[in-house]
């Protein structure tokens, strides 16, 4: 190979191995600190891969908005934090296991949905149950929609790539429950009469019983802060008013409706958010106990809470009345509501804020 | 069993269409009363009419579907190592893939986060859908590869370079050239990157050198990974094609945004193919062990995918909507590939500065020599010494190519808007933007920074439009310092703290391999600072000399 000199042995494989040198064993990527002892394959996909001036970003970011602001900006939320980097998110997703677990979701609910429609399931669930099913399940999925939407926006603005990636598959995980949720209502629909499938959305525009929920939802969709958005999606609007409504009502009530199906559908969104919490828990909690700016931040994150707490509080209290509609009562309000109350409170302990302002102590 | 009695059969059941479902899936949307949406990335273009969904596929089709996908990508890698491919995987090519590799995820991320962009801007929820799988396609693109990147370090026989990659990717000035293509997704009019330089140029013409040409070449070399993933992210590209055309005539049909288009696709265009050709066509033909004739260059890919599929099926037609089209560019860029020699200059540029690079690079021999002329003729008179010089300095002990004064090699200046060097020499240029001197590859890429990327264009106010920034000369950030302390600083170091991670040659034997000790001595500078300090008389002196070329010595 060289030109002059003594030639080198020839090395017939370009297998690892097939040649020692200086480096030849350096087989893991090394320029960031695991979280644990070894890098987890999550870490190996993510780190680093949106760069930043502080760490690698030799010529800095190299284009502008036309006020200055570069590429990716520390002042797109009010919150601080020493280092951007220090998050992983909890459930470690990347594409892969992404995938696997939405897919098996899907696979879940084809199951549940062909195998219950073929029993005869929907023509045997309780008539008032059904227009419940129409006309609350049918507004609830414009509230997870509307998350889905916030969180997709929400997901450009994070200054390193766990924080985006982890809001990126927050989005997706609610855009697919949404869509489960208008799927399987129309599908149960082509076998029980009469079951309108515009009620859904006209109630969410129209039905006072909403419209505090629509606030919320709206209410985070429009904050300019995305870690607001990410903050008032997983730590106060899911258990306040989502968990609220699929755990606390339709989980609980759809079996007495002679409903084995609407638990099932719904539970998978009961998944993703213990996922998509542990994430929010994970990364509100680095900023709460940041040695610079946790002061700050533990205070922007009660600003947050009472904002959102009382859209979120509102919007649960008008809720109430949905517990009344189906026929056989077998759970009541006022238990869900505080069982709610306790979850946010459990949830800010764990992050290490004091919530007990917006939502009572 | 009764004849034409299948299981599906059995089974099947009525269910909605799938029109149906993604028309109410697109219903899901409102426009809020209560609380007005966040802030929007700014943009100047007016987009009255909901784009359409080309698609109609909802999310519950395509999780499984992308999953069986990925089965597929991970089986065959599996299987390659079981059937032992990097016995006879050619170090030349698999050496490029980790600057390739350094760049792609992040172009492919930042893709993701576009999609916030427009799925903001565009009214109505049709393409909702499109847009939400197409950030979930491209967080697929952007950790699939570094999982292939992975894969390579730990099966390759030289992993220095992989295991850096993140950070090389931040402090290399070919990887810069990657961050132009991403930043450019993401920053400054929301249209014009998000939709125009994202997905109606990069995707819909560029992809297809870079995910359907470069894996052939890549099994040509023995590598079946790389076509494993990459047409398998292809096949994503369809639906990411449809969103932005679909996007695009939302726009296209109110005159007030055709001035901004025709902006948008010249400066798309010229970019994409300064960036894109500069790096796929140096990776095709020169890191390539296969001198087959009958294999088309990337010239004529080139012309295929770009010139026949893009420009006269995709672009032409676009004619008729009333935007003009800059057909004198696609002429002007299919010339600098096949006369002025913009793949061959750029492979030249990047062995120059390997002592900088973050993998190896191998002198071209006899037999590469032989393909060059039969597809480019000319060519051996041309780079045929060049690359003699490159072999006979690629030894420890010579003084590297990039210090070598006896080559006859000019080190050029770098374009301030493409970032790729100003390599076709008669074509440098240089102006005057905001009180400051900057140097330009062409005149394309002067109007791009001074023109386009302004606050007005033709008279319109345009605020929304992004600007250049930071320290965009690469070589302004190393300019006094001594070689080795530079390669030092950028970690380009091999874990012994001595051997540098780039060589000029495939030998895997440390008696062989360049350390620091052998680049020691030579100072780096910047050609835009000398640039900016001459007397406006001295610059045009500079710049006519410098248009005049060079020539490479006869090599001994």
């Amino acid at each position: 190979m060289s030109a002059t000199g003594e030639q080198a042995p020839a090395v017939h494989s370009g297998a690892a191995g097939a040649a020692q040198f200086a480096g030849w064993d350096s087989r893991k990527f090394n320029y960031f600190e695991p979280k644990g002892r070894k890098a987890s394959h999550y870490e190996d996909m993510t780190v680093d891969v949106q760069p930043d001036p502080k760490r690698y970003l030799l010529q800095d970011w190299i284009i502008s908005f036309a006020d200055g602001t570069p590429t990716y900006s520390e002042s797109w939320t009010k919150a601080k934090s020493s280092d951007w980097h220090r998050f992983r998110a909890v459930d470690q997703e990347w594409e892969r296991t992404h995938y696997q677990r939405q897919s098996t979701i899907v696979g879940m609910l084809n199951n549940v949905v062909e195998n219950g429609r073929r029993s005869g399931a929907p023509k045997r669930f309780d008539r008032a149950w059904i227009k419940v099913l129409a006309d609350h399940l049918g507004a609830f999925k414009h509230a997870e929609f509307g998350l889905g939407v916030a969180t997709m926006q929400a997901q450009r603005y994070g200054y390193s790539q766990m924080i985006n990636n982890a809001i990126l598959t927050n989005s997706s995980y609610k855009l697919r429950f949404a869509q489960d949720l208008t799927l399987y209502l129309s599908e149960i629909g082509l076998d029980i009469e009469g079951i309108d499938q515009a009620a859904g959305k006209q109630h969410w525009l129209e039905d006072p019983i909403w419209q505090g929920t629509r606030h919320a939802v709206e209410a985070i969709m429009g904050a300019d802060d995305y870690l607001e958005q990410y903050f008032a999606t997983n730590v106060i609007f899911e258990p306040l008013v989502a968990e609220l409504f699929r755990s606390g009502f339709i989980m609980q009530m759809a079996a007495a409706q002679n409903d084995f199906m609407t638990p099932a559908v719904v539970s998978s969104a009961e998944g993703d958010f213990e996922r998509n919490l542990a994430n929010a828990v994970e990364l509100f909690h680095t900023l709460a106990i940041d040695e610079k700016y946790g002061d700050h931040n533990r205070g922007l994150m009660q600003a947050w809470a009472g904002r959102h707490g009382k859209f979120a509080l509102d919007a649960a209290h008008q809720l109430q009345p949905i517990w009344s509609q189906p026929r056989v009562k077998v759970a009541q309000f006022n238990d869900a509501l505080e069982a709610a109350k306790n979850r946010v409170r459990a949830i800010a302990s764990e992050i290490g804020f004091d919530v007990r302002a917006a939502i009572g102590g | 069993m009764p004849d034409g009695l299948t299981l599906n059969k059995i089974i099947a059941q009525k269910g909605i269409s799938i029109g149906e479902a993604a028309k109410r899936v697109a219903d899901l949307g409102w426009t809020p009363s209560y609380v007005q949406e966040a802030m929007t990335f700014p943009t100047d273009y007016k987009i009255k009419k909901a784009p359409r969904d080309p698609m109609k596929q909802v999310l519950r089709s395509y999780f499984p579907m992308q999953e069986e996908k990925d089965n597929r990508v991970y089986g065959a890698l599996d299987a390659a190592l079981r059937g032992d491919m990097f016995r006879n995987v050619q170090p030349r090519w698999v050496e490029w893939m980790k600057l390739f590799l350094a760049i792609i995820p992040f172009p492919e991320i930042s893709a993701a986060r576009s999609m916030a962009m427009v799925a903001r801007l565009a009214p109505g929820e049709e393409l909702r859908t499109g847009f939400a799988m197409q950030m979930v396609d491209e967080f697929r693109h952007s950790t699939i590869q570094m999982n292939l990147k992975k894969w390579y370090m730990e099966n390759y026989i030289d992993p220095a370079g992989f295991d850096i990659t993140e950070a090389a990717f931040g402090r290399c000035y070919a990887t810069t050239i990657g961050r132009q293509f991403a930043e450019g997704f993401v920053t400054g009019d929301a249209i014009t990157s998000a939709n125009v330089y994202l997905t109606v140029v990069a995707e819909t013409a560029f992809t297809n050198t870079l995910f359907v040409a470069m894996p052939s070449e890549a099994a040509r070399n023995g590598d079946y990974a790389l076509p494993t993933v990459f047409l398998s992210v292809q096949s994503d590209e369809s639906r990411h094609i449809g969103n932005g055309h679909s996007l695009l005539m939302s726009l296209i049909n109110d005159p007030d945004n055709h001035l901004l288009l025709e902006r948008d696709l010249r400066y798309a265009f010229w970019q994409n193919h300064a960036i894109v050709d500069a790096a796929i066509g140096t990776f095709i033909e020169y890191g390539t062990t296969d001198r087959d004739k009958k294999k088309e260059s990337y010239a004529e890919l080139w012309h295929r995918w770009i010139y026949e599929d893009y420009y006269r099926t995709y672009m032409l037609p676009l004619e008729k909507y009333g935007i003009k089209i800059h057909h004198d560019d696609v002429s002007a860029a299919w010339d600098r590939i096949v006369k002025k020699n913009y793949v061959h200059a750029t492979a030249q540029f990047f062995s120059v500065g390997w002592p900088v690079n973050f993998w190896r690079i191998e002198a071209q021999t006899e037999k590469d020599f032989e393909w060059f002329e039969h597809k480019y003729p000319g060519w051996y008179a041309e780079y045929g010494d060049y690359w003699k010089w490159y072999k006979k300095l690629s030894v420890p002990g010579e003084t590297n190519i990039l210090f070598n004064t006896e080559t006859g090699y000019v080190y050029p200046h770098r374009c301030w808007s493409c970032m790729v060097p100003a390599l076709i020499r008669e074509d440098f240029c240089y102006d005057e933007v905001d009180g400051k001197i900057y140097t330009y590859c062409s005149e394309v890429c002067r109007w791009t920074h001074k023109v386009a990327f302004a606050a007005e264009y033709e008279g319109r106010p345009t605020p929304a439009m992004g600007r250049f920034s930071g320290r965009r000369e690469w070589e302004t950030c190393y300019d006094g310092w001594d070689l080795a302390d530079a390669i030092k600083d950028l970690g380009f170091v091999r874990p012994d703290g001595e051997t540098l991670v780039p060589q000029p040659h495939l030998i895997f034997d440390d008696s062989k391999m360049w350390k620091l000790e052998h680049v020691r001595g030579h100072t780096l500078g910047s050609p835009l600072i000398h640039f900016r300090s001459l007397s406006p008389e001295g610059r045009e002196q500079a710049a006519a000399e410098y248009r005049k070329g060079f020539k490479i010595n006869p090599c001994p």
